[in-house]
């Protein structure tokens, strides 16, 4: 077993340990923050299919994030208040189908952004996807119906069959598993065919091309697919805090995943998930000691990325094979 | 009446180009030249509205205060260079994003550790206030106008400088090839600087002079910043001219969108309605109009790097 995979595996049941023994010891605080951990590291496991293996810097996850988020909002507001969404067509409670309308809508919407983003790169990929995410950030502040520049607040959490979802630790276990399956997915791709010819894009796109393969509709796939994920994570987040608000959907959220990212090791399987726990603990921590936390975390980042490049992973495990 | 209107919009438009041109020409400038994206540029608008409100406060001068704003901007612009950019321009775009989002953590809790979390105030000074007759009868305001004039003034001196003068020809072959004029004996450090330190000052200035027609207050250079993103997206990354005229694009578009798009609705829909989907729909349509000008033309109108 190679030294990765140790650390892989005990960051795993750190993260599944820690709020079970909080919850036998009747602390649900440090299960939810637990939660908050297993969500956000699930929205960067998206971004990282894209950033990490596609070399794709795009700096407007937050849109499918946030996207997510407000498909959760307003399939249990219409729900809620017995008001069909379209014409006959009702909302609903059930957290499978609000996931795999969320996941659907991540998906078709980044289908049209990625489409035109990718006909750039550099520097114009990062500022066209920061921009559509605004446009959709934008509209969701002046787009009254949905509450917003105030968001819309979930009465309840969403139903899952036979879970009990209201208490934080059944929640917090979905959310840890669909946080494996995640990580699961990326592995699979990662070791596929799609996977090498995603990382050939990122090395490079002409030598790629020159055997056959359109580096374009492999990094659509590959954006499309990291959208998913991300506004899969949205869903979750939206019912694990009842609320959704533009905040979901601001550039601040975009630049969070990608630090996420870059905090536990870019391009690595437990990358997002390392820098989740790190970011949540310094939040935590230094939340508590000071109301200035973002000037230090503001000074730590960039520490880390002049001087200590390749984030925890790359501090316990040394360089990435491939990269 | 409608077309008293239609000016006055237009000119608000204008407005708005010139101060996204303020802030665009200089995120164009250190792209060019360095390479570099600047996400920090936002807090050194955010800086030169901060230091123009506190000393015009402190003196009772709006102009000592202009002052100021230009050199704490162009201050901390470089010593933001010197102290942590000049490491960033061998590194990747990951790296340079990075690196600014966290100075604009920093600079924006600074801020508010300074100053407090209420928007500080800034008067337009006397000589400027008051309105103009416009043609029609309307009127505009004058302070308003003079911005517009500032933004010509400072286009027609940036033209000036790149093309004529010995600091400008540097600039210009830093763009093309860095190597060489290091080797010519060019002192490449000192230029960055002073290339960085320039375009923090029209950020600042750009601060400044919007401080006085809205408040001071810390995250006021975030929707500018991402809004002069679009700008160099469709003018072209590199390019001033380009900047100058994506500009006035985004300016007018974003105002006239904002001004006729709910009258337009209104001609199809009940008042209430066009109104709302009207505020909405213009709130995107500067998007839209950069994802159609990248849809044809991927690298900006004006491309310097094509």
């Amino acid at each position: 077993m190679s030294r990765e995979t140790t650390v892989n595996l005990l960051l795993a049941l750190l993260l599944l340990g820690a709020p079970l023994v909080a919850a036998g010891m009747g602390e649900p605080f440090y299960v939810t923050l637990a939660t908050r951990v297993v969500v956000l590291a699930l929205a960067a496991v998206g971004l990282n299919l894209a950033l990490g293996l596609g070399g794709l810097l795009s700096f407007g996850h937050a849109a499918f994030f946030g996207l997510g988020g407000y498909v959760a909002g307003i399939l249990a507001t219409h729900a809620f208040n017995a008001e069909p969404l379209f014409a006959d067509i009702p909302g609903t409670t059930s957290m499978p189908l609000i996931w795999m309308t969320a996941v659907a809508v991540a998906g078709l919407v980044a289908l049209p952004i990625g489409a035109i983003s990718l006909r750039t790169s550099g520097v114009y990929f990062i500022m066209i996807t920061l921009a559509f995410a605004q446009m959709i950030y934008y509209f969701a502040i002046s787009w009254p119906a949905y509450g917003g520049e105030d968001g819309l607040s979930l009465s309840m959490r969403n139903a899952f069959p036979g879970v009990n979802t209201a208490k934080p630790l059944p929640y917090f276990l979905i959310c840890y598993a669909a946080l494996m399956g995640a990580l699961l997915l990326f592995r699979i791709i990662e070791g596929s065919r799609f996977g090498s010819a995603l990382q050939a894009a990122r090395q490079n796109g002409t030598r790629l091309a020159a055997v056959g393969i359109a580096p374009f509709s492999i990094r659509l796939v590959a954006f499309a697919a990291s959208a998913m994920i991300t506004g899969f994570a949205g869903a979750l987040y939206a019912d694990l805090n009842r609320f959704v608000g533009p905040s979901m959907l601001s550039w601040h959220m975009s630049g969070e995943l990608i630090v996420l990212i870059i905090l536990g090791g870019k391009g690595r399987l437990f990358g997002p998930v390392a820098g989740a726990m790190i970011f949540v603990f310094f939040e935590y921590v230094l939340g508590g000691i000071t109301e200035r936390w973002q000037f230090f975390l503001g000074l730590i980042l960039l520490g880390i990325v002049l001087f200590a490049r390749g984030g925890l992973l790359g501090l316990l495990c040394g360089k990435p094979r491939h990269v | 009446m409608f077309t008293t209107l239609l000016i006055e919009q237009l000119l608000n438009g204008l407005q708005l180009g010139v101060m996204l041109f303020l802030m665009a020409a200089g995120l164009t400038l250190i792209f060019g030249v360095m390479g570099l994206i600047n996400l920090a540029h936002g807090s050194l608008y955010m800086i030169g509205a901060f230091a123009c409100a506190t000393v015009a406060a402190a003196t009772g001068s709006f102009w000592i205060g202009l002052i100021a704003s230009l050199a704490a901007a162009a201050g901390v612009g470089a010593i933001i260079e010197v102290a942590v950019i000049r490491r960033l321009y061998d590194r990747d775009h990951l790296d340079q994003v990075l690196a600014t989002f966290a100075l604009i953590l920093i600079l924006s809790e600074g801020a508010r550790w300074l100053f407090g979390s209420f928007p500080l105030y800034l008067d337009i000074p006397p000589q400027l206030q008051g309105a103009v007759a416009l043609p029609g009868g309307g009127q505009y305001q004058l302070y308003r106008l003079a911005i517009i004039g500032v933004g010509v003034v400072v286009a027609a001196g940036l033209y000036l400088l790149i093309s004529r003068t010995r600091l400008g020809m540097r600039i210009r072959a830093g763009e093309s090839d860095r190597e060489m004029i290091g080797a010519l004996g060019v002192d490449i450090g000192t230029l960055y600087t002073v290339v960085f330190a320039l375009g923090a000052a029209l950020a600042g200035l750009a601060g400044a002079l919007v401080g006085a027609l809205q408040s001071v207050q810390v995250g006021m250079g975030e929707p500018v910043l991402i809004l002069a993103f679009v700008v160099i997206v469709i003018g072209g990354i590199g390019s001033i001219k380009g900047a100058l005229v994506g500009a006035v694009i985004v300016g007018v578009v974003d105002t006239m969108g904002r001004f006729l798009l709910p009258s337009l609705l209104a001609l199809t829909m009940p008042a209430s309605q066009a109104t709302t989907i009207g505020a909405a729909l213009a709130s995107m349509l500067i998007y839209v109009v950069m994802a159609l000008i990248l849809a044809f033309r991927p690298s900006g109108l004006f491309s310097a790097h094509s």
